[in-house]
């Protein structure tokens, strides 16, 4: 198990932490107590999952340059 | 032949030249007689000042022809001139008479042939794999699921389409898209830039730093895709510390790139599919683990659930455990009353027998036995009494015999007649005692008399007051409101000076002490 808190996991994180849970559970050698708690576990890492996978939004933009090449900004993309 | 004729030494004659005038024609032959050529060569010194032309050298193993690519026509070259590269120039000779020079006008340069252009390519690969630059050590894992996505390419055209399109469909992310020319002269040097640009951003910054670059191209000849094979962008993709997936040209075209790449695409499509998971899929794989981990549980329940019921059932029923208790339970309580009847009976068969020996003749023999005993003892106690009475009195009757009276009686009469004589004694001195106290204050009173100014005022004398005060002075009797003359006989007010305020003021205070 890793220390992040729930909240603060990436999805992969989340995703790989669920696997583990989810192993561990079904393999059913922990204690009843541990397995509620793990199953509780389980059930928030899958929602940090799904609010990560919610957060599914598209923006592109351009960066813009100067004349010697460095970056000055962005202006939207569109029609793409 | 003929000794006679003394022959001027050959071309004497001829006309001579001005530096400028060989030099111009020189100028002319050349360049009328080399105005296209085509010079195959290997590419020497390569310089490009800030004047944008390029300088360069084409040379084999006996001779060097100088190159000069002015500055329009090497933007639109298809092959950049590189060191090392075997060429077939395109242009026209010219001469350059300040210097004594000639050189080679480039209007077009391309590289001689396949192998020549694969040839150098390989041994620039060969020099980066050397420095390690391929390792698989050293490439970075990909992000599962990158949050923003910087994409160095070319903003217009399909390969930046194909890739936000295939991103829309998997998993809509942040894009940033540096844009850079993907071909030409400037394409290295910008594609090398905006690699380095992107690794430069500060995270979550007005221009978020990306987790992920895609460095993509459209497909082309060699030419076209040329610039991925240039060492500065090859180094820059191998400094990135942002994880870079490399997608250039199409599926058969490696570029040197692609091997310092962390992941390389066959296309850019492909490469956006390497950058972001499939969305729905991530959604359904969740409902899954989110499914399974309930199965899990509930399982776990069940099981022991079953578990414990296997053991209850292989638990003794309670009834077995307290039976044979009950059972000698049963036996005892079936004894108890017949104990309980039996245990009374003894007791009271005992009462019985105690009962049957204490008759009322018993208890009246005894009454009667205590009642002579009493009145025994009641007998002996008046002679007794008496007896003791008898005894007492003889004692007091010895000592009362030595008590006599005539002998009190004398010392009675004489010690009241001493009585007498004492107080006689009292009485006598004590009225001398007071005649004598009574002398003495008279005599002391005379004294007083004689002292006192009273005593003077008999003899003629006269005490003056004035407001009060005795008046010794004359002074003092002028000044006084008014004046009193005290005599033997009484006191006299006379008129002093009129008082100058009321009389009650002026009364002496002492006044009252007159009477």
């Amino acid at each position: 198990m890793t220390d992040t808190p729930i909240a603060e996991m990436t999805f992969e994180q989340a995703m790989k932490e669920l696997e583990t849970v989810v192993a561990q559970l079904e393999r059913g050698d922990v204690p009843l107590e541990d397995s509620i708690k793990l199953y509780e576990r389980g059930a928030e890492l899958k929602k940090r999952c799904e609010t990560k996978l919610k957060e599914a939004e598209e923006k592109v933009a351009a960066i813009t340059l100067d004349g010697d090449g460095a970056p000055t900004g962005t202006k939207p993309v569109e029609g793409l | 032949m003929s000794d006679l004729i003394d022959d001027a030494p050959e071309g004497v004659n001829a006309p001579e030249y001005s530096v400028s005038e060989i030099s111009g024609a020189v100028k002319r032959t050349v360049e009328g007689a080399f105005a296209h050529v085509r010079v195959r060569g290997e590419l020497g010194r390569v310089s490009r000042p800030r004047s944008g032309h390029v300088y360069l050298d084409l040379k084999d193993d006996r001779a060097v022809l100088s190159g000069v690519i002015w500055k329009g026509v090497a933007a639109r070259l298809a092959t950049q001139p590189e060191e090392g590269l075997e060429v077939i120039a395109t242009g026209r000779l010219t001469t350059f008479p300040g210097q004594s020079k000639y050189q080679i006008v480039i209007e077009d340069i391309r590289p001689a042939g396949m192998g020549a252009l694969m040839a150098m390519l390989e041994k620039r690969k060969a020099q980066l794999q050397a420095e390690g630059l391929f390792e698989a050590a050293r490439k970075k894992p990909i992000p599962y699921l990158p949050e923003v996505i910087g994409v160095v390419t070319s903003p217009s055209g399909a390969v930046i389409r194909d890739i936000l399109h295939r991103l829309r469909d998997r998993f809509p992310r942040k894009v940033l898209i540096w844009p850079v020319a993907v071909q030409g002269e400037k394409c290295a040097p910008e594609v090398a830039r905006a690699i380095a640009g992107f690794n430069a951003l500060t995270p979550g910054g007005a221009l978020p730093r990306p987790d992920l670059l895609i460095v993509a191209r459209g497909g082309g000849s060699i030419e076209d895709l040329w610039g991925f094979n240039e060492e500065i962008v090859a180094r820059a993709a191998a400094a990135s510390e942002i994880p870079l997936i490399s997608a250039v040209g199409h599926e058969t075209d490696t570029t040197l790139i692609d091997f310092v790449a962390d992941q390389r695409a066959p296309t850019p499509t492909a490469a956006a599919e390497l950058a972001v998971p499939v969305r729905h899929e991530l959604l359904a794989w969740t409902e899954a683990q989110g499914a399974r981990l309930g199965q899990a549980l509930s399982a776990q329940l069940r099981y022991r659930g079953e578990r414990l019921r296997d053991l209850s059932r292989a638990l003794p029923r309670p009834e077995t455990l307290v039976e044979q208790a009950r059972q000698r339970l049963d036996w005892l309580g079936g004894r108890l009353p017949v104990a309980l009847s039996r245990g009374v009976d003894r007791r009271r068969l005992r009462l019985s027998e105690l009962s049957g020996s204490l008759r009322p003749s018993g208890l009246r023999q005894s009454v009667a036995g205590e009642a002579r005993r009493l009145e025994g003892l009641g007998a002996r106690l008046g002679p007794a009494l008496g007896r003791l009475v008898v005894r007492r009195r003889e004692g007091f009757s010895a000592v009362a015999g030595r008590l006599r009276t005539d002998v009190l009686g004398a010392d009675v009469v004489q010690k009241r007649r001493e009585v007498d004589q004492l107080a006689e004694r009292l009485d006598r001195v004590a009225r001398l005692q007071l005649k004598d106290w009574r002398e003495a204050l008279e005599a002391q009173d005379r004294l007083r008399l004689t002292l006192g100014y009273e005593a003077t005022l008999q003899r003629g004398y006269a005490v003056v007051r004035g407001d009060g005060d005795v008046v010794t002075t004359k002074a003092a009797a002028s000044k006084a409101a008014a004046l009193e003359i005290q005599f033997a006989d009484g006191r006299l007010s006379v008129g002093g000076k009129p008082a100058k305020k009321a009389g009650g003021k002026d009364k002496p205070p002492e006044q009252g002490s007159l009477f």
